[in-house]
């Protein structure tokens, strides 16, 4: 039999249109004044995020993580007081393959001294739109995107009514009573499948899925995340913060996550002690986000599985 | 048996859902960047060929179904049960209405068919996609007439009634598939 796999899966059109595209976001940058940096994928600490998994490997003798974003190392080049900054790099997760998923993918992070989210959110969709052609763009709170779509307040609705809504875009086996589950559900089951071709800005998310954003309160005085997210035809492809900085919070939730992987008996590994001290000395207020390149790509291709976008998808490495 | 995590499911890997022996269709990773990660699963339950979609947790596993292929030889069937032969053992197994179904009517004495076994006992029985059988009965033939595209029903040996061109008699022997029930051919003579 012959083996075929030694090949690229990507045609030579898809190899050109992703020089392109890296092309196009360098020069948005250029122009503005946003500096290019060049920063390590292995680590000797990793994310703590209880839905992130790392991978590890063994570097002279001792464990090292392949970073799933560049996203501490940048903040200590912020820190050390690089001003506006990105990267345009390779990012790692475990365990993440399908159609929209690569373990190893290319992500587009940068970072805005002084900005707040909402200044960043209209730049990334500045960004997106230099590099695709969108029919709309439109921006909303994470609670009216559920009231939009499924008529609830995703804040306060009970997470009984959330299951019972589920319930009817799948079948479930579990009976979890953990809101940020069926809040997740929703939005991959229910939302997404239902998001038009436009560029749709989410923000205010729930202050439990705040992540490295800083909590603030809504006009409803709910408690929310300053954090927003970009979607296309229902791809997730940004995520970005209003940047926490204040590095005893900062310790407080990587203890916290660690926690909850305990919890999850999910493995245990260093969290970045040096990103606390980074901000203990001072990070500048700022806003961060990072942006999956290919999944961009995806759209500026009119492709619908990553794979064929990649020269060599994981089944071929 | 193992068990399989989410992320080696593949399609035709079978295993246990609800007590029930499946097989996986299709296998999708769904994640938001910073939640839970699911996967949908779409799967064919084989006892009542049924398809189920179910939504895991990524990470979880599932039981592997005792669900294993093999070539055996059509022996006979006493009305009830159908009798299947392992042609290196002369291992011998009988298979139920509900695991022969609608294949009954292309087992032939003597062919080689796909048992499917499920915890040793067949679940599903599976023709060769080709069978050769013998016309019984149908209207006579009218010779000639091989280039007008008419058809006429023919019952065969087992019993299937497939559509035959109008050229062919009782007696003659030819080549079905058994996917669509279409008629291929006069069966080649060896």
């Amino acid at each position: 039999m012959k083996n075929s796999l030694w090949r690229s899966a990507a045609d030579i059109s898809v190899l050109k249109a992703r020089s392109q595209l890296l092309r196009t976001l360098r020069s948005f940058f250029d122009e503005r004044d946003v500096l290019e940096v060049d920063v390590p994928v292995l680590a000797r600490a990793a994310v703590t995020d209880p839905h992130i998994d790392s991978i590890v490997s063994q570097v002279c003798g001792e464990p090292c993580y392949l970073q799933t974003s560049p996203e501490f190392f940048m903040k200590r080049l912020l820190a050390s007081g690089s001003g506006d900054i990105y990267s345009l790099g390779k990012a790692f997760r475990n365990g993440e393959a399908g159609r929209k998923h690569n373990p190893e993918f290319t992500m587009l992070e940068w970072y805005r001294v002084g900005w707040d989210e909402t200044r960043l959110m209209n730049e990334v969709a500045e960004l997106i739109q230099s590099c695709v052609s969108v029919s709309s763009v439109e921006a909303l709170t994470y609670r009216k995107l559920f009231q939009q779509h499924l008529n609830i307040d995703p804040h306060t609705e009970s997470v009984a009514t959330l299951r019972a809504i589920a319930n009817r875009y799948g079948e479930f086996d579990w009976q979890d009573g953990d809101r940020d589950l069926w809040l997740d559900v929703l939005m991959t089951h229910a939302i997404e499948p239902q998001m038009g071709d436009g560029l749709v800005l989410v923000f205010d998310f729930p202050a439990s899925q705040v992540a490295l954003a800083r909590l603030d309160k809504d006009d409803h005085g709910e408690i929310i995340a300053r954090r927003f997210e970009a979607y296309i035809a229902g791809i997730e492809l940004a995520n970005g913060y209003w940047e926490l900085c204040d590095a005893d919070e900062q310790a407080r939730r990587l203890e916290q996550d660690l926690k909850k992987r305990a919890a999850m008996n999910l493995p245990q590994y260093p969290s970045d002690q040096n990103l606390v001290s980074a901000l203990q000395s001072g990070m500048p207020e700022c806003a961060g986000v990072a942006l999956g390149v290919d999944r961009l790509l995806m759209l500026a291709t009119g492709n619908h599985d990553i794979r064929q976008l990649l020269a060599f998808p994981f089944e071929r490495v | 048996m193992g068990t399989f995590s989410t992320n080696e499911f593949r399609s035709g890997m079978k295993v246990m859902l609800d007590g029930e022996p499946c097989a996986i269709l299709d296998n999708e990773f769904v994640k938001p960047g910073k939640g839970q990660a699911f996967n949908r699963v779409r799967l064919r339950n084989l006892n009542s060929g049924r398809v189920w979609e179910r939504t895991f947790k990524s990470g979880e596993s599932l039981e592997a179904a005792d669900v294993m292929d093999y070539d055996m030889e059509y022996i006979y069937t006493d009305g009830e049960f159908w009798h299947f032969m392992e042609p290196n053992t002369f291992e011998q197994h009988q298979a139920d209405t509900k695991a022969v179904g609608d294949t009954a009517k292309w087992l032939k004495e003597q062919d080689t068919v796909t048992v499917t076994l499920f915890n040793g006992v067949p679940l599903a029985i599976t023709p060769a996609n080709h069978v050769d059988l013998e016309i019984v009965e149908t209207d006579p033939g009218l010779k000639g007439d091989t280039a007008n595209g008419g058809t006429k029903p023919a019952t065969l040996s087992t019993g299937a009634v497939v559509k035959v061109p109008l050229f062919l008699s009782q007696g003659e022997v030819i080549r079905v598939d058994t996917r669509n029930g279409e008629y291929q051919g006069r069966a080649p003579r060896d």
